[in-house]
């Protein structure tokens, strides 16, 4: 790891000012933000810890509104007893990142940050149709994705909250790489009172995206045999050394239909 | 260059380190505590696990400065003097272990499971519990063996105290 300047924010406030001096990185959960420097894949000049700041914490549940705090570890999202009456699938969906040390430490704001093309939050939040909070605006997350490590989010912006409405019916199935957790596709589908939403995770070339075709197929019939037949193309997709694009697409109806299912149990 | 203070195993330390510094190796070059080990250092094998304010965590994915301020319990805090932790001796007893390498992170990823699951654990969940901790001899089977015992062991001991103080 290159030398590097830590510094501990005392509030979000005081985390937005010191952004500013020279090529600084929020520091959350820090599990990929780390490993990523130790093998100098990034060589931030300052680090801002973020995460103990407490008005970053915490899962609130009012009525069918959930608001999660940015800096909310996967395992508190995962054992939050409110969460899991209000909308058991991402809770469900916290439990499968990773492995548990990690999930100590992992954030929901640090996952979305960073937006790695196999990761579980970006799905559940676009099929959620979650807003992102952050010290400057609301975002949607039709609009907060962007591609491959890309957000909407601007210099110095910094996630404060994630919130949404509980749909009726929600689930996440992953289909995991073995080695590293990671999806090599999972698929996250909600029924709620807009509709069906499918995102799915691990397989696009330009990272998670919203799949049209389970969307229409499900909007008749939120049943998992409305997906029987379904032909998930290959273009756009993925190929690596995990799984090559036609595989991904096959894994992508079977994701569905066993999300489906899920949700309908 | 930061001031890290720590309080590991019940002692208040404190030390310079770069910031760069990571845990692990502020506990094993600058305290000498040298149970926790550095496997793969790629937060994927768990040879370095140790508590940060009652959580198992990988220590070689957090930097020394990160964790100032909190308390730290690793291999070396578990047993009562010569008493072993109940859950050493449960790797000792199911011979839990080979050459010894994974075992300081197994043990803290142990008790933080055994912890977490005061109604019991069964044999799929100690295994998918370890998902972050990775052993090359023993095939996993005598460690799963030896933290469903410790488990069994520590509730027992649980129940024994309750009885003794009501």
């Amino acid at each position: 790891m290159y030398s590097v300047n830590y510094h501990r924010a005392a509030s979000v406030a005081d985390a937005a000012k010191l952004l500013k001096g020279g090529d600084a990185k929020l520091l959350s959960g820090g599990m990929t933000l780390i490993p990523a420097m130790k093998t100098r894949l990034a060589s931030p000049s300052d680090l801002v810890d973020v995460s103990r700041l407490k008005e970053l914490q915490g899962v609130k549940v009012s009525g069918k509104t959930v608001t999660i705090g940015a800096a909310t570890t996967h395992y508190d999202v995962s054992t939050d007893e409110k969460l899991k009456k209000a909308c058991p699938a991402l809770a469900h969906m916290a439990s499968l990142i990773g492995d548990p040390a990690v999930r100590y430490k992992g954030t929901i704001g640090g996952s979305i940050a960073n937006n790695d093309p196999a990761a579980d939050y970006p799905a559940a939040l676009l099929a959620l149709g979650a807003t992102i909070v952050t010290n400057k605006r609301e975002i949607v997350a039709d609009k907060f994705f962007k591609g491959l490590f890309e957000t909407a989010l601007k210099e110095g912006e910094i996630i404060t909250a994630i919130t949404f409405i509980a749909p009726a019916k929600a689930a996440y199935q992953k289909f995991r790489n073995p080695a590293s957790r990671y999806a090599i596709v999972g698929v996250f589908v909600t029924k709620g009172k807009d509709g069906v939403r499918a995102a799915v995770t691990g397989a696009g070339d330009d990272g998670v995206f919203r799949s049209k075709e389970i969307e229409a197929a499900l909007a008749k019939k939120f049943d998992a045999s409305s997906l029987d037949g379904l032909k998930v193309s290959a273009d756009g997709l993925m190929s690596d050394i995990h799984a090559s694009a036609e595989y991904r697409a096959n894994l992508i109806a079977v994701m569905a239909r066993r999300a489906v299912a899920a949700a309908n149990a | 260059m930061s001031d890290v203070s720590l309080t590991v195993n019940g002692k208040r330390v404190s030390g310079s380190a770069e910031d760069r510094t990571l845990l692990v190796h502020f506990l094993r070059e600058h305290l000498g505590l040298t149970g926790t080990h550095v496997g793969c250092d790629t937060s994927q094998c768990g040879a370095c696990v140790v508590h940060v304010d009652g959580r198992a965590v990988k220590s070689c994915t957090m930097l020394a400065v990160q964790a100032s301020g909190s308390t730290i319990v690793t291999i070396e805090g578990l047993a009562n003097g010569a008493d072993l932790h109940p859950v050493q001796a449960a790797f000792k007893e199911h011979h839990g272990l080979q050459c010894g390498f994974c075992t300081p992170g197994m043990i803290m990823t142990a008790t933080d499971m055994i912890a977490r699951h005061p109604q019991g654990l069964d044999e799929a969940t100690v295994r998918a519990e370890l998902d972050g901790n990775i052993c090359r001899c023993t095939g996993y089977h005598n460690i799963v063996k030896a933290i469903l015992a410790a488990s069994q062991a520590m509730a027992k001991g649980s129940k024994g105290k309750a009885k003794q103080a009501a």
